[in-house]
């Protein structure tokens, strides 16, 4: 990580988070560096989502400091908190969509609320972001409409709309199937390959997530357990990673016999 | 004891901030409503679901104010051999006091209870995150153009409600009862001033900010509630609560403001 020479665009310094007596996050650090894909991994409930919300302002830390493009999102006023998010797209666990707007609405949203775009031009560039998630023709429809797989497409096309500098991912394959996931991670790589952003993904999908990082880091126990390359995340001797490894991407059974036993009675 | 006490001084508390909270929410509605850029799209589309759709509500509930008011002013002004009154007696307490608490009345349970709910599953499902990650302010997006229309509608359904139950008050008056259709209508030009009809006005536009004030402010901090804003119960016990809330303020409200117009 030392050697990385990038700038940072978000830091967290010592960042501490209680709910009432429950301490979520215990003097958390972590650097995202531009134009690299953070993934941040741990179990649930280990306050991986709690620490996403602090990098997009939706929670204040107890103590510590979150600074994005150097600016502490604390101590900042609620418009240059604004100017901030003006270089964030999101795409939310549950997604997020307006469900009362049709899909174009959806995506046109930060255009229209946003820029000075005339009706043309916004559409012409709805209309690319549609079908750069292959979703031409669904444009007219409402978000109830489409399976989960098009939904987070759509998540998708909003979040890119207005070429973000950072873009933040909320377990992006949860609850799809496979080949869903694959395609969600086809589109992250390709537009990402295209617009040259940084990405910070909250995921449970080890290990095919760590294809598509550069740096992966550990949450759990209410901090970040290590951040490192994938390869190196993978071979760690730090005992809270090693476990994690070992859960994820070890056998399924605890033992040869149990394996043994499973197959007889099949 | 200390329990005791303890539960108060929470109780207390969690008052004070809910309150603090909806007060800071008022403010920048306020502030929001008057900084560009001016958008007339989503405040006519709220001024025909706040306004025009409760417009049968109204005129319904309206008309047989009115009717009753003369039913019960008749009864009573005859005992006196007043029974000319009854066109005044019927107007002014239309304009003055009924108009606007039941037409406000009937925009919180039409639209107000809508307003809270739709907001409130906007919070949980995270679409008002969503809008403030986006760098649009859900306050000026959201909020602004129920508050416009609700000022805007409110009143005019309060003028609908005096013309409709005055109506429903001639037709039982003169029609039913045969009052003397001159008295009926003199007694009304005589009695009612406009001191009367800016009394109507002055309350009705207070209670349209109220009622949205408080159906978008119980939606947009659900996520506050101490009884657990989550789901479609805790949509559902805050809109009740809203609607509970939005009827007993326009009451007390409607003593303070008669208490300070009289």
């Amino acid at each position: 990580m030392e050697k990385d020479i990038r700038p940072a665009v978000i830091q967290l310094i010592d960042v501490e988070k209680s709910f009432k007596s429950q301490q979520v996050l215990k003097k958390v650090n972590l650097s995202i560096l531009e134009g690299t894909t953070m993934v941040i991994v741990g179990a649930s409930g280990q306050g991986k989502s709690v620490l996403l919300k602090h990098m997009l302002g939706l929670l204040k830390p107890d103590k510590g400091e979150v600074r994005v493009f150097g600016k502490d999102l604390a101590k900042i006023s609620k418009k240059e908190l604004k100017e901030v998010r003006q270089n964030y797209g999101v795409l939310f666990q549950n997604v997020a969509l307006f469900d009362s707007m049709t899909v174009f609405d959806n995506v046109a949203l930060p255009l229209r609320e946003r820029t000075k775009a005339s009706e043309k031009e916004i559409k012409a560039n709805v209309d690319e972001k549609l079908s750069m998630m292959d979703l031409q023709g669904a444009g007219e429809k409402f978000p109830a409409q489409l399976s989960g797989g098009m939904q987070k497409r759509v998540g998708l096309a909003r979040a890119l709309v207005l070429n973000p500098k950072v873009v933040f991912f909320d377990e992006p394959t949860t609850g799809l199937d496979v080949s869903r996931s694959n395609e969600i991670y086809r589109l992250f790589y390709r537009t990402q390959q295209q617009l040259k952003y940084t990405a910070v993904i909250v995921s449970h999908d080890v290990p095919k997530i760590f294809k598509l990082a550069d740096y992966v880091a550990l949450v759990a126990k209410g901090q970040v357990q290590g951040c490192m390359s994938p390869e190196d995340f993978q071979l760690s001797d730090l005992s809270e990673i090693k476990t994690f490894v070992k859960e994820t991407m070890g056998p399924i059974y605890s033992s040869e016999e149990e394996e043994m036993g499973f197959y007889e009675t099949l | 004891m200390l329990g005791f006490f303890e539960k108060i001084g929470d109780n207390f508390l969690y008052y004070l901030e809910q309150a603090g909270r909806m007060g800071v929410f008022l403010f920048n509605c306020l502030i929001n409503a008057f900084k560009p850029p001016y958008k007339i799209g989503p405040i006519v589309r709220q001024i025909h679901f706040i306004g025009a759709r409760s417009i049968f509500v109204i005129v319904f509930t309206g008309a047989f104010t009115g009717m009753v008011l003369a039913l019960q002013g008749y009864y009573t002004l005859t005992k006196f051999g007043s029974e000319g009154f009854l066109g005044s007696a019927v107007a002014l307490s239309l304009i003055r006091e009924l108009g606007p608490v039941l037409a406000s009345l009937m925009v919180i349970g039409r639209a107000g209870s809508a307003i809270c709910a739709e907001i409130g599953i906007m919070r949980n499902s995270e679409q008002i995150d969503a809008l403030e990650c986006m760098a649009i302010d859900p306050h000026k997006y959201l909020m602004v153009p129920k508050f416009i229309a609700g000022v805007i509608s409110v009143p005019l359904l309060t003028f609908v409600f005096d013309v409709v139950g005055i109506f429903g008050g001639y037709l039982v008056g003169v029609g039913l009862f045969g009052v003397n259709e001159g008295a009926f209508f003199n007694g009304m030009y005589s009695s009612v001033t406009w001191q009367d009809v800016h009394m109507g006005v002055v309350k009705s536009l207070i209670f349209g900010l109220l009622i949205i004030w408080i159906s978008t402010s119980k939606g947009y901090f659900l996520h506050y509630e101490r009884s657990g804003g989550f789901g479609a119960e805790g949509v559902s016990r805050n809109t009740t609560n809203a609607v509970v809330l939005s009827s007993v303020t326009i009451l007390v409200w409607d003593y303070l403001l008669t208490a300070i117009l009289l």
